[in-house]
């Protein structure tokens, strides 16, 4: 087979487009593909409508002024329970916010995923939510029971960036992760989906038990991106833990007058190599030890 | 067995959240809970299902603040999406902690202010629309004060309580059910006339009125209030083996004992 997907973070962010509405996979301070949020720092893009559970992706996003909208379950650090770059762009009134439950999130990329305008669901009804979101619509039960549900509306993606263990050229991956949390509906829901792998070969060959870490098919990836250690400074159990120290440092940033370009001066580069070694080197990264919860 | 401190007192009160509970997904967010879930395991309730704080199922309450993850064993799988797929089947009940309680039972973890331009951001609805809609929830409050039982109704409803108000004709009311709220006070439940607040048992020396000033709406003295059961030696002896480190002594400002001086 002549497919070949392997392109480099420059590829990716050259076909992100101001505007767009862009997912983003794992799970605060989890398994996010960091590499290409680091590439979309460095470029020109902006306006963009971020889409996940939220942690340090959509911070910095926000602090570097990309982000129009934010529709978020939460933006947590988990060990910080509260997101400081997050919190700031709210509390200053310079994004807008779709707060979803957790499972609205979910179930909204299900639908973008099943092509269905909406699928019915009870969370957010009896709640704020619905004073805060009068564009969403419940919608009566055809049956004799009649219920009221909520209707929640399908969460389209223009893209989809998530992070992967390993991946092919064809676009096979492979997740080890203890959760693969709610990555396969993010490409689902995505036109363009983009993985961000700790290695890429030729064509992953390998065992039943082994093709069963093979998270979603590969129609949907449009791209693969090889780049070790770039979840950093989130976790990519099994191979390395969330780095805390690094994320303190970035969170005192959001304390400090121009900290955010004080972070960006010290850590971020010209390349994600620039990174690695402002950070500590690549074996740093991946001899982070995982967290024990 | 009077040796004990508050923060034991309240991990076998958040325990008894779960009591009768059979076999249910038993969530407790934060260190307290997380303790109590394994204590009620541990104790009357070993037809809990826990997971490791992660992504599995273990019927061993695995220990606060271990080092490494060296002698776990599981015997089942509960990521997100299976704790989404349990909850909305609604055999869950999770033991949560609000920033703002009402007089509804409504809690509030979003921000404290107007949505559109917050006061203070927090976290964001997370599960607690869905989860009060769809399972029974008790919360743990370890700061009982009139900023936590607000006045009014919270700034943003993240769930579901008993404000008429709040409820669109043809909504399922009955899936959802406000259990207990333990405080360091005292312990409450929502079994006054029409789903008020009631005190069913007072923590060593406090009394009533102390509850009631440190609440902003009116609270109800239940006929049959306790003082809160003290820990037995068999539960103190449990909490040590689930929190060898003594996490727990960090969670009550000074670590005050659990009998008042």
């Amino acid at each position: 087979m002549s497919l070949n997907k392997q392109m480099t973070t420059t590829d990716v962010v050259a076909q992100l487009q101001d505007g767009m509405t862009i997912g983003v996979g794992g799970w605060g301070p989890r398994r996010k593909p960091m590499a290409l949020i680091r590439e979309i720092l460095r470029s020109d893009l902006k306006d963009l409508t971020i889409v996940g559970y939220g942690g340090m992706d959509m911070g910095m996003l926000c602090a570097a002024g990309k982000v129009k909208k934010l529709i978020y379950g939460f933006v947590s650090l988990d060990f910080i329970p509260l997101e400081p770059f997050f919190r700031k762009a709210r509390e200053a009134g310079s994004i807008e916010a779709l707060e979803l439950d957790e499972g609205m999130l979910h179930w909204g990329l299900r639908a973008a995923g099943y092509r269905l305008p909406f699928l019915p669901m009870r969370a957010g009804l009896g709640t704020a939510f619905m004073h805060n979101n009068p564009e969403i619509k419940t919608v009566n039960s055809p049956y004799d029971d009649g219920e009221t549900l909520l209707a929640m509306p399908a969460i389209k993606l223009d893209a989809a960036l998530l992070q992967v263990h390993k991946a092919d050229q064809l676009g096979n991956v492979r997740v080890y992760s203890p959760d693969p949390f709610f990555d396969e509906w993010f490409a689902r829901a995505a036109d363009k989906t983009y993985v961000l792998a700790e290695d890429v070969c030729e064509r992953l060959d390998s065992d039943e038990a082994d093709a069963k870490a093979n998270l979603f098919e590969r129609s949907l990836v449009s791209g693969v991106v090889e780049q070790r250690g770039g979840a950093h400074p989130t976790s990519h159990v099994p191979g390395y833990g969330w780095d805390a120290a690094h994320i303190k440092r970035y969170c005192q940033a959001a304390a400090e007058d121009g900290g955010w370009q004080a972070y960006v001066d010290e850590f971020l580069g010209a390349t994600e190599a620039d990174y690695q070694n402002a950070v500590g080197g690549l074996d740093a990264i991946t001899s982070l030890p995982r967290q024990v919860l | 067995m009077s040796d004990f401190t508050l923060s034991e007192l309240l991990i076998c009160a958040c325990a008894d959240v779960w009591k009768d509970d059979g076999e249910v997904l038993a969530t407790g967010i934060g260190i307290i809970p997380r303790i109590a879930q394994g204590l009620a395991k541990l104790t009357h309730s070993p037809a809990l299902m826990i997971t490791d704080g992660e992504a599995y199922l273990t019927e061993t309450p695995v220990e606060i603040g271990a080092k490494s993850h060296e002698g776990r064993s599981y015997g089942g799988y509960m990521p997100y999406s299976r704790v989404f797929d349990a909850l909305w089947h609604g055999r869950r009940h999770a033991l949560v902690g609000p920033v703002q309680v009402d007089r509804w039972g409504q809690a509030n973890i979003s921000c404290i202010g107007d949505f559109d331009k917050p006061k203070r951001q927090m976290l964001g609805l997370r599960g607690f629309p869905g989860n009060s809609i769809n399972h029974a929830n008790s919360m743990f409050v370890p700061n009982h004060s009139t900023r936590v039982f607000v006045e009014g109704e919270v700034d943003v409803v993240c769930s579901v309580g008993y404000k008429d108000d709040n409820w669109q004709p043809g909504v399922r009311r009955d899936f959802a059910s406000v259990e207990r709220i333990v405080t360091n006070l005292c312990v409450m439940d929502f079994g006054g006339p029409n789903h008020a607040l009631r005190v069913i048992s007072l923590h060593p020396g406090v009394s009533f009125d102390e509850v009631q000033d440190n609440t902003s709406f009116p609270l109800i003295l239940a006929d049959d209030c306790t003082e809160t059961a003290h820990p037995s030696a068999d539960q103190l002896a449990i909490i040590r083996k689930l929190d060898p480190r003594d996490v727990r002594a960090r969670q009550i400002k000074d670590n005050p004992p659990g009998i008042r001086a």
